[in-house]
């Protein structure tokens, strides 16, 4: 096996040490991503996946424990730290409260501006995250703050993906978007990840949303990594995961209910179509 | 009397003295400035070193007056919320009314001002910390480099800055404020014995300092 992007080893953080108010936040982590895996992270308020995730670009320094990025520690060097920004983009939540430059163009060039590229290189990349973002490139010239609060959301996650990192960490990219926009943004998430081949990491409170379109999902609580599989094998912890606050898809919950009615559907079913299945399925064996 | 109030407050000897702390070195310095630099007579002389008497009560008045300064300012933040700072502020100044100054709409700005510093710190760690994922450099550099490096933290921070007091005048007109004629407080603020037993000893202490002015040991 190739040697994994993204690797923690005993990471832990604690935040405050040696005061009253110190709290641990993330607590003895092993975690691995593979190159060009899409997982999610999910856990509730305070289970520290945002302080786990910070980890990852090295914004935060870990109080023990590693992060390696292609099998090296990312903490080696100062310089090597900022190059490794580049290669995992991070995109934090409400992220168009970071735009600044007058026009769109330019704030999407500053990512790659900032990587010392070539301007033709730059150019290139800035249409190509507009792209990936569905920004059409008459926007190019008018100031991000006369978008609307999609628009911007597309420019910000469009600043990052021009630096084509080969992880894209997204931190709920779709929070406070309509339904329309939320779909627009998880489908230009897919479509980098399809085309670039790289590591998506999405952190979420969506379990509709998780459950669409990651292919593996851990599951966050009081610090440490509680679950760790696919859709299919952690929604069947239905129970746990709403014991720790967490939500499940709909059709999970569905499933739930039936069987503690006495139904046999199956464990693993998470999507509405894979419920309507199953109950067709049930229904042609009652009838034979 | 600095004593005196320390004991009365609840604020323990502990944090005070871990507050001096940062300033030790300014303590220091002044205390042995003081000490070397004054001119009178000589007690202990030492190489080029020479040691007065007046030096050394001069160190002591200037080392006792930072530790005073820094402590009476410390007693007053760690002893009074900002909120009955402003509104203790804006009691004693109320007489400037007559003379048409807006006292009221000036306390209210500066409560407000001071409840969204640690707002703005948070935002400013937020907003850096997102530069800082697109590669910005904001510590490297010469100083033209490094104020060019602010701009990308600090357009941001004003625009959420300006928002939010668009914000904030919107609720605060949607629940029908309109300054402070006839408006009643949730905390009335009055004069306790122990209040003017303070003012009387800090009167008290006013006027033997400046009794004593003129007399040196």
């Amino acid at each position: 096996m190739s040697v994994p992007i993204l690797k923690t080893e005993g990471l832990t953080h604690v935040y405050s040490q040696g005061t009253p108010f110190e709290t641990t936040a993330v607590e003895n982590v092993d975690f691995q991503a593979e190159r060009g895996e899409y997982l999610a992270v999910i856990g509730h308020t305070g289970s520290g996946k945002s302080t786990f995730i910070q980890h990852l670009n090295g914004l935060i320094r870990p109080t023990s424990g590693r992060v390696l990025f292609d099998g090296e520690d990312i903490s080696k060097s100062k310089e090597k730290l900022r190059n490794i920004r580049f290669k995992v983009g991070m995109v934090f939540q409400y992220p168009e409260y970071q735009l600044f430059e007058e026009t769109v163009y330019k704030d999407i060039a500053y990512g790659p501006g900032n990587m010392k590229l070539s301007k033709s290189e730059i150019d290139e990349r800035v249409r190509e995250a507009a792209a990936f973002t569905g920004l059409s490139e008459d926007l190019f010239e008018k100031s991000p703050f006369e978008l609307s609060g999609g628009q911007k959301r597309r420019v910000a996650i469009a600043g990052i993906m021009a630096m084509r990192p080969e992880v894209l960490i997204l931190d709920e990219p779709t929070a406070g978007l309509d339904p329309v926009g939320r779909e627009d943004i998880l489908a230009n998430i897919r479509k980098y990840h399809d085309s670039m081949g790289s590591t998506i990491i999405m952190v979420s409170h969506s379990m509709e949303e998780v459950a669409k379109n990651a292919q593996r999902l851990v599951v966050m609580s009081g610090g440490h990594i509680v679950m760790d599989g696919s859709p299919a094998q952690v929604f069947e912890h239905g129970r746990e995961l709403t014991e720790m606050g967490l939500d499940i898809p709909i059709a999970a919950q569905i499933a739930m209910k039936l069987r503690d009615m006495g139904l046999s559907v199956d464990k693993s079913v998470f999507t509405v179509k894979q419920l309507a299945d199953s109950l067709v399925r049930m229904g042609r064996k009652d009838c034979d | 009397m600095a004593v005196l109030f320390i004991a009365v407050s609840t604020v323990s000897v502990k944090t005070i003295l871990s507050g001096l702390k940062p300033l030790i070195i300014i303590i220091v310095l002044t205390g042995l400035l003081n000490m070397f630099y004054t001119s009178g007579t000589v007690l202990v002389e030492f190489w080029i070193i020479k040691i007065t008497r007046e030096g050394i009560i001069n160190a002591a008045y200037m080392v006792s007056r930072i530790i005073m300064l820094i402590t009476a300012t410390f007693m007053l933040t760690y002893t009074t919320s900002p909120l009955s700072l402003t509104d203790g502020l804006e009691r004693l100044l109320s007489f400037l009314k007559r003379f048409k100054v807006p006292i009221h709409e000036l306390s209210m700005m500066m409560s407000i001002a001071l409840r969204f510093i640690p707002t703005l710190i948070e935002e400013t760690g937020k907003i850096m910390n997102a530069q800082n994922a697109r590669g910005a450099d904001f510590d490297t550099g010469g100083l033209v480099k490094k104020a060019k490096a602010m701009i990308p933290l600090l357009v941001p921070l004003f625009i959420s800055a300006f928002k939010r007091a668009d914000e904030l005048a919107v609720a605060m007109e949607s629940r029908c404020y309109h300054g402070g004629e006839g408006r009643t407080r949730m905390r009335v603020l009055r004069m306790r014995a122990a209040d003017w037993v303070v003012i009387a000893l800090s009167i008290m202490l006013c006027v033997a300092s400046w009794l004593l002015r003129g007399v040196t040991l």
